[in-house]
């Protein structure tokens, strides 16, 4: 590992060996992986495998009990999510945090916190009196925010509240809010969970997209269609350890990874039709 | 009769406006941490009692009336530094306990630091009454109308129109989403510290010449900032404004009409109906969330 990582480019973001417990669950243990920057890296595994509580702490809402996550070879194991966002790190999530009662606009607008200028006393002036500089950023990020909407099929629908979206609308725009804080990596829990085919395909060309602006994607997805197609590598996790990793077509093939998956459903619900969101206790 | 119902109608808004500038500042911490911060009304009595204290030494009332505010703010950022933000990540129960016993500690500091009497301060425009159609109208009422509509408009233009200010209304709107796109929400919970210490002050100075004031005015004034913050949802600036006139003016009608000795009832009386009625209140948001 260590030789490899230094034969290739650092990785734009690696975690390595992150374990957390919760009281005496240990939800991870010596769960890691790197992403380089254009590439698409896959989380996938059964559910109550861990993947979201990994994006937790890598995207530092939780803090792990162990290891380290390192975002452009910089340490911010620590780091709270304003800190990561600054640092270019954003994520989208599985149960949408959104501002329900602002626009569609002014959701990805204020995405835009951080390109806008340092509020010193002057632009403070500035901004209440409503003077023309403020006046021509203001258009400015207005200009992006709608521009990211457009990117995300959802320009039409720029001035509706958010609370009024359906759902796979407000997966796009969450996803939309978080490429406007510019991104090195952009970090998606279960994009399509909830989509109609329509809209699946257009998060998959999405993140082709995105990705191939050069930004490191990585995803939380239940749909392997999409899985297999978009990215390039995938990390399997199961009850909260690593399973197997490898490319799609090497992962699809593991028979670990056959037998998780099957025995899951054997196992724990023989009746269980698709696959349910996860429960919010772990996300 | 007409004269007696507008004497009623503007001593009401005139101490409405104090109530509602008390449920700003609940409104405002609120927002950003779900803290309830029972030491609000120590901050309206630290900007009465610091403007009569600093005028009693010589310094001049607009002069006494800066400083008091300032070092309500300073007070205000220490009590979120020293007292809130240590506990980070306590419940939001944990930290209204904590407030309460910062509301304890302000006033025992208030007695030693100044005293037990009450004090005066003279109106800003002299205090003989302005004749309005029979009623008998004291000028510092419009000292303190005045002075509300202004802060009420500013906090407004600031939450509307600076970035500080919209990254005060994203953490109130959700806080995890407001982290995620880069706003540091514990600076925002400080600035609504020091912001709503600021605007207690400011209403302390404005109505000492009316109300008088001692160490102990802040606990009844909490109470009933907190019911105008109730009555008009909490969370809401618009409401808590709302709310804070229609308590005055409850109050003031109840005093006139019913009888003065119940005027101190009628908040309890309204928290106990909203809770009733109408436990959101007037604009407060339904606690909906889609997952």
């Amino acid at each position: 590992m260590t030789a490899a990582s230094v034969a290739q480019p650092r990785p734009a973001l690696a975690a390595e060996g992150i374990g957390i417990s919760f009281g005496g669950i240990r939800a991870l243990d010596g769960v890691g992986f790197a992403a380089r920057a254009g590439e698409v890296l896959a989380i996938i595994g059964p559910n109550g495998a861990g993947k979201t509580t990994l994006f937790n702490i890598v995207s530092g809402v939780y803090r792990a009990t162990s290891g380290r996550v390192l975002l452009g070879g910089e340490e911010v194991t620590e780091a709270p999510p304003e800190r990561l966002a600054a640092l270019g790190l954003s994520r989208t999530f599985q149960n949408l945090q959104v501002f329900f009662r602002m626009t569609a606009l002014e959701n990805v607008m204020a995405g835009r916190h951080l390109q806008e200028r340092a509020e010193t006393a002057a632009n403070l002036l500035s901004d209440l009196f409503r003077l023309p500089g403020t006046r021509a950023r203001n258009r400015t990020t207005r200009d992006a925010a709608l521009a990211l909407l457009d990117g995300v099929g959802l320009a039409e629908h720029a001035e509706a509240p958010a609370g009024s979206l359906p759902y796979g609308a407000l997966k796009r725009l969450e996803i939309a809010r978080a490429l406007a804080t510019a991104p090195r990596v952009l970090l998606l829990d279960e994009p399509a969970a909830g989509c109609n085919p329509v809209e699946t395909e257009e998060i998959n060309r999405l993140i082709e997209g995105v990705a191939s602006r050069g930004v490191c994607v990585v995803l939380i997805e239940h749909d392997m269609k999409l899985v297999m197609r978009v990215s390039r590598r995938v990390v399997v996790l199961n009850g909260g350890r690593m399973l197997a990793e490898g490319t799609p077509g090497e992962v699809r093939r593991n028979p670990e990874v056959i037998a998780a998956y099957l025995g899951a459903n054997v196992v724990e619900e023989p009746a269980r039709p698709g696959k349910p969101p996860e429960s919010a206790a772990h996300a | 009769m007409v004269a007696e119902l507008l004497q009623f109608l503007v001593s009401g808004l005139t101490v409405g406006a104090v109530y509602a500038l008390v449920a700003l500042g609940f409104t405002l911490i609120y927002n950003a941490s779900d803290v309830v911060n029972f030491a609000q009304g120590e901050f309206v009595m630290l900007g009465g009692m610091v403007t009569v204290f600093a005028t009693a030494a010589g310094v001049p009332l607009p002069l006494a009336a800066f400083l008091a505010v300032l070092a309500t703010v300073a007070v205000g950022l220490l009590l979120h530094r020293l007292a809130i933000e240590p506990a980070r990540g306590a419940s939001a129960v944990t930290l209204i306990i904590i407030t309460i016993g910062a509301s304890i500690f302000l006033r025992g500091v208030a007695q030693v630091a100044f005293d037990k009497r009450f004090h005066q301060l003279p109106g800003f425009s002299g205090s003989d009454p302005i004749p309005l159609l029979g009623a008998a109208i004291l000028p510092q009422s419009f000292w303190v109308l005045g002075g509300a509509v202004l802060i009420f408009l500013g906090l407004w233009l600031f939450l509307e129109r600076t970035l500080a200010g919209k990254a005060v209304r994203a953490t109130a709107a959700n806080r995890l989403a407001a982290r995620l796109v880069g706003v540091d929400t514990a600076k925002v919970l400080a600035l609504s510290f020091g912001v709503s210490a600021g605007i207690g002050a400011a209403a302390g100075v404005l109505v000492t010449p009316i109300t008088l004031t001692s160490y102990d005015v802040g606990t009844l004034l909490a109470l009933k900032g907190f019911a105008a913050a109730m009555l008009g949802g909490m969370g809401s600036p618009l409401g808590a404004v709302v709310g804070g006139l229609m308590v005055g003016l409850l109050e003031a009608l109840g005093a006139g009409y019913v009888s003065s000795a119940y005027k101190d009832a009628v908040a309890f009386l309204v928290i106990v109906a909203v809770l009733f009625a109408l436990p959101q209140g007037l604009f407060g948001r339904s606690g909906v969330e889609r997952v």
